[in-house]
């Protein structure tokens, strides 16, 4: 294939000047490491919440939350970001929709993809609360009653510090994965580390470099991300527990 | 042992070009008698060069004289049921795909300019746009001037893209640029009311007007920021080929099929919803219909 390399690219001059075709994968990487990040603390919670709701008694709150989750878990990621960011401001009140198109552009699409990213993954993260839970002896949450807490208690204080130890592999998963589907909010314009990946390619014609540099980041992204969740893995593991070693 | 002097080599061949593998993979019109197969690459939405029409079938006025320098392919090798492969690309692809075979000729809306030059090859012009706005007849948009601080919708990967991020930093406008990921992505950018212009080759926002729920709401306004050619991309390197597709193209220009074909997609109604653009030709397009070329304007 008659392919003409140039790895220098990366030092070039942008043509709108001020910044080299580096600073504009910089800058995505900053962008997508603020997406990933501020999405995984929406997902936390609202899955941890969801999650704890999906094994309390009483059939509206687990039916809320089983809406909740096939709802998020079952529509292509794709699908529901365009959702968020075309759709909603549609059939939001006029006034209030008008208002969040006239913010800026970057926000906007900044706010769509985080939230769009945040609750896709904490309906998965919701599963795994679940499954934590769960996973329990049904004695643990007896004991926790028959000492006297109440059920908030017993989940306080009984049930979810255990559970949450348990599913630390499972969320490294779901953590590693965020940072691969913040990819799709190129989708709408959002300059993260895959649209400037591209945009790289639309004004140097270099395409094997721009997408080998993507590729790569993400890889040591990733890496960063399982070398952090293996020591939080070490620290919580509990003793005497499935792999957990002595 | 043997792979790793493999990746060796790769690597190598990956800070400087190889000519080796350039030779081998060369030679389209060898390709092409050996498969007995011709590979078009096609564009989805771009109206009216290269699209889908409501039938699902490539139709537009770029696909139509790719057609043309078939006939051309088939009567110089002499393939009666020369088999024809349609492939979709998008800006982003196309380059790669051209280059790595999956694609022996695309024609669409491709600007011929000097970096896609170090990549591939261009036929000669076969069209000449300027890149102007799309507004609203009720915005009072009238010429980039007045987009100071106001939300601007264009394609990713597109010359307007550049042109409009270097006239923000240059001019100090305080304008929003969006970068949407298609055209039907940005014209929906526009009609929902996020953007106030959308910047684009001229021909193509006419396109996107009739694609509108109301067309006659819009209109196109500006001074042309640019002029650019679009030509036909073949693998660089390969003369034969690109002598016989240049051919193709004078004779269909020459004997003024092309000013009938420019009609057709242009100023009469067109697939999917019957609408006309009513886009009279330019003094650059009938430049290049009489002196067929293949220079790029920057």
């Amino acid at each position: 294939m008659s392919y003409h390399w140039n790895w220098s690219v990366f030092l070039a001059q942008v043509p709108s000047g001020g910044t080299t075709y580096l600073g504009w994968m910089l800058s995505g990487l900053a962008t997508t490491l603020a997406l990933s990040l501020s999405a995984w603390l929406i997902a936390l919670a609202v899955g941890s919440l969801m999650g704890v709701l999906r094994t309390v008694p009483g059939r509206w709150l687990s039916g809320i939350a089983a809406l909740y989750v096939e709802l998020f878990r079952n529509i292509p990621l794709l699908v529901q970001l365009f959702i968020w960011y075309f759709v909603l401001p549609e059939i939001l009140p006029t006034g209030i929709g008008n208002a969040y198109k006239a913010i800026n552009p970057m926000l906007q699409q900044f706010t769509a993809a985080m939230i769009c990213l945040g609750l896709f993954t904490g309906a998965r993260v919701c599963e795994q609360v679940r499954s934590g839970i769960d996973s329990l002896p049904r004695g643990q949450k007896y004991a926790g009653l028959a000492l006297g807490f109440s059920l908030p208690q017993t989940y306080r204080h009984v049930l979810l510090p255990m559970a949450f130890r348990i599913i630390v592999p499972p969320l490294t998963s779901e953590f590693l994965n965020i940072f691969k589907n913040s990819a799709v909010a190129s989708t709408i314009g959002l300059l993260e580390l895959a649209a400037e990946g591209r945009q790289l390619v639309d004004y140097t014609a270099q395409p094997y470099e721009s997408f080998i540099a993507v590729t790569l980041t993400f890889m040591m992204l990733n890496a960063l991300v399982m070398v952090l969740m293996h020591r939080v893995e070490g620290r919580t593991r509990v003793p005497g527990y499935i792999g957990g070693g002595s | 042992m043997k792979s790793r002097r493999l990746f060796a080599a790769a690597l190598v061949c990956s800070f400087v070009s190889c000519p080796i593998l350039a030779q081998e993979l060369g030679g389209t019109l060898k390709k092409i008698k050996d498969s007995n197969t011709i590979a078009l690459g096609h564009r989805e939405s771009s109206i009216p060069f290269s699209y889908y029409d409501d039938k699902q079938q490539v139709v537009g006025y770029s696909q139509e004289l790719m057609l043309k320098v078939v006939d051309a392919v088939k009567a110089d090798l002499k393939l009666l049921n020369l088999q024809i492969k349609l492939t979709p690309v998008t800006s982003q692809n196309r380059i790669p795909l051209v280059q790595n075979g999956t694609v022996d000729i695309e024609c669409g809306s491709t600007t011929n300019n000097a970096e896609r030059q170090k990549q591939v090859a261009f036929s000669d012009t076969i069209f000449v746009i300027g890149t102007r706005l799309l507004v609203k007849k009720s915005s009072g948009i009238g010429d980039f001037a007045d987009l100071a601080g106001k939300n601007v919708v264009t394609t990713a990967g597109t010359t307007s893209e550049r042109l409009i991020r270097k006239l923000n930093e240059d001019r100090k406008m305080g304008m929003n640029i969006i970068s949407a990921k298609d055209h039907g992505e940005a014209f929906l950018t526009l009609e929902t009311g996020r953007a106030a212009a959308f910047m684009m080759d001229d021909a193509l926002l006419a396109g996107e007007m009739a694609k509108a729920r109301h067309p006659a709401d819009w209109v196109i306004v500006g001074t042309p920021q640019s002029r650019e050619a679009y030509g036909c991309m073949m693998r660089k390197d390969d003369p034969a080929f690109k002598k016989l597709v240049d051919g193709a193209l004078a004779r269909v220009m020459a004997s003024g099929e092309a000013e009938r074909i420019y009609k057709k997609w242009f100023m009469s109604p067109i697939p999917p919803k019957g609408l006309n653009l009513n886009f009279p030709m330019s003094e650059d397009v009938a430049q290049i219909f009489k002196h067929p070329n293949d220079r790029a304007f920057e």
